[in-house]
C-alpha cells in the first residue's frame, strides 16, 4: 500500500511511475529486435512505427524518434502513460515468445519527455488551401483531427468548453498517472501549427451550432461524453456525493483540500474512471476506500493494470454489490449507504451477464463520501442542435468515413463510441481524429473536383 | 535542413551513405530497393570473371547476447554473368540518375583485362570505378583481391592500367591485412587513383564448434579464413582512415568503410577524413530501411550544430590525430568517483587494484557504509575505472591543473639532445 502523506497532499499527486534513465532507455532500445512489419505496430491503434522510433533511441536521434511517435499519434506523450500497453503493443511484442517484451510505453515516454523538456516543435503547417474547419472539442480526437487538418493546409479553429484544451488528458486522468504539462505540450504542438484554440467556448451556449455550421466549410464534432449519469436512487443530492469525473478534475484544477482526510469512501462502478476516483480518494487521505460493483471482476471494464494499481493503493473491491439508497444526517451529509447483493443471470444485449438483486440481502455500510463512476452521459442536446442523427446519443457516422447525417459534419472520438464496447481508449480517439481529417479532406477535394 | 550531398572525387550523391560492394548490392533488384529506401549510392558487388561459390558462407560473433557484433564471410565476387550485371546497372542508373552507382572490379593483374572491363562498365553509365584490391579470401589464392592489394607495386601498376582508359573516377579499395595501409594507399595515389576506400575485410576465423570441432562456418567439415567486418572492426577502420587522411602523400578523398552502423559512426569517419561512407553489415542485419535514421540523424546533428553542408565536417578532426611523440607529457586527468551516483559494485576498485595502479580505496563512512575514493595523487588517468563502471556519471575523468607547461616527447628529446650537445650535466 502506498505511503500517503497527510501533511503534504500535493506530494501524493506527483507522477507515480518513474521515467527511464538514459542508460535504461539505451539498453532497452538495444534489446529491441527492430523487427520488420511486426505485430507491435499492428497492435497500435495509431500504427506508430515502433521499431523505428526505438532504433532512433539506440542511435541517439531523439528528435527523429519523437517525430516518428507524434506523427502517428498526436497525443503520443499522453498515450505513453495511459495506454493499456500490455493489451496493445507490448502484449504483441514477439519477445513475449522468447524472453520478455520490450517496454515500449516507457521508451515512448522517455522520448516524448525529452521532446517536452527540450520544447521541441515537431511539425509544420501545410500551405493554406483556403478551407476552414471548426473542430468542436479539444480532447484527443479533436486535437488529432486539428493537427492533421493543419498539416494539410486547413485553417482550423477548435472550440473548447473548458479553460484549457486536452480533454480527458488534461482533466480526466489523475495527475499521478498523467501530469497536466504533458497534455499541455501536446495542445501546444497543435497550436504551433497555427490552429486557433478558443477556450471557454461551449458550443450551444457561447456560440450556436448554426453559427458554426454557417461560418465554416466543415465541422468536426469531437465533444466526447458528458457527466456521470444519475444513479436514480434516494439520497443522491446529499452533501458528500460526487461525480467521479468532476472529482478527478478538481484534483487537477484546484488546490487540494483535506476534506477527505480520515473519511470512508464508496466508489460506485468499476471502470477506469472508478479506479481513478478511488485512488484519488486514497491519495487525498481517505481512511478507507471501497469500490462497489454490481457485477464481478470478470465484467469489470477497468484495465488489469489499473485494477492491480488500485489494489496496491489499498482500495477494496466489493463485487456483486449495488447501491440502493444513500443515507444522510440532519445536516444533509452522507453517513451511510444501503446496498443490495446481486447475482448474475443470462447475458443481455451488450453480451454481459445481467445483474439482478437478491431479495432481502440489503445491508448498510458507514460511509462519508460516495463517488459515482457508472459511465458518462451523452451530449444529446448538442448533437440535436447540430441536427445529426444519433442512436441514444451516439452520433451515427458512415463506417470508416466519420461523416454524419449532415455531410458537412464529421464526428469522432467518444461521441461516436458505441455502448457496451468496454473502455474507450485515448489512442483510439487519436486514430479516429486522424482518419476523420483524411476522410474530410478526401470528401472536400472530391467535391471540388466534381464541381470543377 | 542541411545539405547532405557529397562529391567524392567527382562522384556525386545526394547523401554520404553508400552500400558497400557486398551481398546487398548483388543485383539490380536489390540496389533499386536500396535506392527506394534512400541510399545515396551503391558500389555494385564486384564484377569479374564469374566464379563458383560454396554453400554455408557467413558467420557472426555474438557478444554478451548482442547479435552480429562482428560478421564474416567466405563469399566470393559476383557469380552472375557480366552481361546480366551490366544490363541491371544500366537499368538501375537510368531509374535513379541522381544516385551514385559505382562498379567494383576485380580481374587478373593483366593490363588488357583491366582495360576490357573498365570500358564495359563505363559503357553502361557507371559514375565511378572501385578497384577491389582487398578481398582477403578465395580470390586472393588466385592472385587477385588482397593478394594484389598487399603489394604496393601491384596496386600502383593496376591502378595505372585502369587510369589509362578510365573516363570516370577510380577509387582504390584497400585491404587492412597489411602492416601499414598508408604504403598501399600511397601506391594507389602514385598509380593515379582519384580516391581510396577502406577497409576491406580482415582475415578471420569466427569460431570452432565445441562438439563437432568444425570451424564456423564449415563447408562439408572444412573451413577457410573469411573476411571480418561489422561493428567490431570500426576502430581498426577508423584508424586506417585517419592515418591515410593525415598522410600528405595521400591527397585524394577517402571513402570510409568498416563497421559503420549509424549516423554517429558516419560522422566520426567523416570528421576523420572520409568524404562519404559505405555500409554493409548493418544493412545485412536490419535491411535497407536503416538508412532513413542515418539520413535523419545526420541531418538533425548538422542542424543542431548549425552546419550547412555535410562536406563542411570532412576531415575536421584529422589535425587532432598525431604521433604519440606529439602528445603533451604534462597533461593530466584523474578519476573522480561521485558517491551519490555510485552503486557500489566495486568493479572500478578491483580493476584498478589488480590490473592498473592500485589507487581506488574502499572506505567506510561514519554511518558504517562503504564508499569508493580515488587517491588522486596516485592516479595516472588511465580511464580503466570509468570504462568498467556500469553507471553513467558515477566516475568522471577530470582534467587537473598542472604546474608545468605542455611538453611533448619529441620536444623533450630535442631539449635533451641540445643539452647533451653542449655537454651540460643534466642530472
Amino acid at each position: 500500500m502506498m505511503n500517503v502523506s497527510l501533511s503534504d497532499l500535493e506530494k501524493n499527486f506527483h507522477e507515480v511511475e518513474k521515467g527511464l534513465t538514459d542508460r535504461e532507455a539505451v539498453e532497452e532500445a538495444n534489446r529491441c529486435l527492430y523487427c520488420y512489419d511486426p505485430p507491435c505496430v499492428k497492435s497500435c491503434p495509431t500504427g506508430i512505427d515502433i521499431p523505428s522510433f526505438i532504433k532512433k533511441v539506440a542511435t541517439g536521434n531523439l528528435k527523429g524518434s519523437a517525430k516518428k511517435i507524434m506523427l502517428s499519434n498526436p497525443v503520443g506523450a499522453s498515450c505513453a502513460r495511459v495506454c493499456p500497453t500490455e493489451e496493445l503493443c507490448e502484449g504483441a511484442c514477439v519477445l513475449n515468445h522468447s524472453t520478455k517484451p520490450i517496454m515500449i510505453g516507457k521508451l515512448q515516454r522517455y522520448v516524448t519527455d525529452w521532446a517536452i523538456r527540450n520544447e521541441e516543435v515537431l511539425f509544420k503547417a501545410g500551405n493554406k488551401n483556403g478551407k476552414t474547419v471548426a473542430v468542436v472539442g479539444g480532447g484527443p480526437a479533436g486535437l488529432s483531427a486539428a493537427r492533421e487538418l493543419a498539416r494539410m493546409g486547413y485553417t482550423v479553429t477548435i472550440f473548447e468548453a473548458e479553460k484549457e484544451a486536452g480533454g480527458l488528458n488534461t482533466y480526466g486522468i489523475v495527475s499521478f498517472r498523467l501530469p497536466q504539462e504533458v497534455s499541455f505540450w501536446e495542445v501546444n504542438q497543435v497550436k504551433r501549427l497555427g490552429v486557433e484554440i478558443r477556450t471557454n467556448m461551449r458550443v450551444g451556449k457561447d456560440i450556436s451550432a448554426k453559427e458554426i455550421l454557417d461560418q465554416y466549410d466543415s465541422v468536426v464534432l469531437a465533444v466526447g461524453m458528458g457527466k456521470v449519469p444519475q444513479l436514480g436512487i434516494e439520497g443522491e443530492d446529499l452533501d458528500g456525493v460526487y461525480d467521479a469525473i468532476e472529482f478527478v478534475k478538481e484534483t487537477k484544477t484546484k488546490e487540494l483540500t483535506d476534506k477527505l482526510v480520515g473519511k470512508r469512501v464508496a466508489v460506485i462502478g468499476a471502470g477506469n474512471t472508478a479506479i481513478d476516483g478511488a485512488t484519488c480518494a486514497v491519495r487525498l487521505g481517505a481512511e478507507n476506500v471501497k469500490i462497489l460493483y454490481r457485477r464481478t471482476k470478470e465484467e469489470m471494464t477497468a484495465y488489469d493494470f489499473e485494477y492491480e494499481f488500485a489494489k496496491q493503493e489499498g482500495v477494496e473491491f466489493r463485487w456483486l454489490t449495488a447501491p440502493k439508497r444513500i443515507v444522510g444526517d440532519e445536516n444533509g451529509k452522507v453517513t451511510h449507504i444501503e446496498c443490495v447483493r446481486m447475482k448474475l443471470e443470462e447475458p443481455d444485449a451488450d453480451g454481459r451477464r445481467r445483474p439482478v438483486p437478491i431479495e432481502g440481502s440489503e445491508f448498510t455500510m458507514r460511509v462519508d463520501v460516495v463517488i459515482k463512476a457508472i459511465g458518462q452521459t451523452r451530449h444529446v442536446d448538442l448533437i440535436e442542435e447540430f441536427g445529426l442523427e444519433h442512436d441514444d446519443g451516439v452520433v451515427k457516422v458512415h463506417p470508416g468515413k466519420y461523416q454524419t447525417s449532415n455531410q458537412k459534419v464529421f464526428a469522432c472520438g467518444d461521441v461516436i463510441f458505441d455502448k457496451g464496447k468496454g473502455e474507450a481508449m485515448v489512442v483510439t480517439a487519436a486514430q479516429q481524429g486522424k482518419e476523420t481529417a483524411y476522410a474530410l479532406h478526401q470528401y472536400l477535394t472530391k467535391a471540388v473536383s466534381e464541381t470543377a | 535542413m542541411a545539405d547532405l550531398s557529397i562529391n567524392l572525387a567527382g562522384i556525386k550523391s545526394p547523401n554520404p551513405f553508400w552500400l558497400a560492394s557486398a551481398p546487398p548490392t548483388n543485383s539490380g533488384y536489390q540496389v533499386q530497393r536500396a535506392f527506394e529506401a534512400g541510399w545515396g549510392g551503391a558500389v555494385w558487388k564486384t564484377l569479374g570473371e564469374p566464379i563458383l561459390n560454396v554453400s554455408s558462407r557467413f558467420a557472426a560473433l555474438s557478444f554478451n547476447g548482442q547479435r552480429v557484433a562482428g560478421f564474416n564471410n567466405i563469399e566470393l565476387i559476383t557469380d552472375r554473368p557480366l552481361e546480366v550485371n551490366l544490363k541491371e546497372i544500366y537499368e538501375t542508373k537510368k531509374r535513379f540518375p541522381d544516385r551514385a552507382v559505382v562498379a567494383s572490379l576485380m580481374v587478373e593483374p593483366k593490363r588488357e583485362k583491366w582495360h576490357e572491363i573498365v570500358k564495359k562498365v563505363e559503357d553502361v553509365g557507371v559514375d565511378g570505378l572501385e578497384l577491389n584490391f582487398g578481398c582477403p579470401h578465395g580470390m586472393a589464392e588466385r592472385g587477385m583481391g588482397s593478394a594484389s592489394g598487399q603489394v604496393p607495386e601491384l596496386v600502383e601498376k593496376q591502378t595505372y592500367w585502369v587510369k589509362e582508359v578510365a573516363q570516370t573516377p577510380a577509387i582504390v579499395k584497400l585491404t587492412p591485412n597489411i602492416t601499414d595501409i598508408t604504403a598501399t594507399a600511397e601506391a594507389a595515389v602514385r598509380g593515379g587513383a582519384d580516391a581510396v576506400s577502406m577497409i576491406n575485410t580482415i582475415n578471420s576465423l569466427m569460431g570452432v564448434d565445441l562438439d563437432t570441432w568444425n570451424t564456423i562456418p564449415h563447408v562439408a567439415g572444412k573451413g577457410t579464413h573469411g573476411g571480418y567486418c561489422g561493428p567490431a572492426v570500426k576502430p581498426i577502420a577508423l584508424n586506417m582512415v585517419a592515418e591515410c587522411a593525415r598522410d600528405p602523400y595521400i591527397h585524394v578523398p577517402i571513402s570510409g568503410i568498416g563497421g559503420i552502423s549509424t549516423w554517429k559512426d558516419a560522422v566520426e569517419f567523416m570528421l576523420m577524413g572520409a568524404t562519404g561512407v559505405q555500409v554493409c553489415t548493418a544493412a545485412m542485419h536490419h535491411g535497407f530501411r536503416i538508412v532513413e535514421d542515418m539520413i535523419e540523424g545526420l541531418n538533425n546533428y548538422l542542424d543542431e550544430k548549425g552546419i550547412a553542408s555535410v562536406m563542411d565536417i570532412v576531415g575536421k578532426s584529422v589535425h587532432k590525430y598525431s604521433d604519440w611523440g606529439d602528445l603533451d607529457l604534462n597533461y593530466k586527468v584523474v578519476a573522480r568517483i561521485n558517491p551519490d551516483v555510485c552503486i557500489n559494485c566495486n568493479k572500478c576498485h578491483i580493476s584498478c587494484e589488480d590490473t592498473s595502479h592500485q589507487c581506488i580505496d574502499i572506505l567506510t563512512n561514519e554511518n558504517g557504509e562503504e564508499y569508493l575514493k580515488v587517491r588522486e595523487e596516485d592516479c595516472v588517468g588511465c580511464n580503466l575505472c570509468s570504462i568498467v563502471c556500469p553507471v553513467d556519471g558515477a566516475i568522471d575523468m577530470v582534467e587537473i591543473p598542472v604546474e608545468h607547461p605542455p611538453m611533448t616527447w619529441k620536444e623533450r628529446q630535442a631539449v635533451i639532445g641540445n643539452l647533451s650537445n653542449c655537454n651540460i650535466d643534466i642530472k
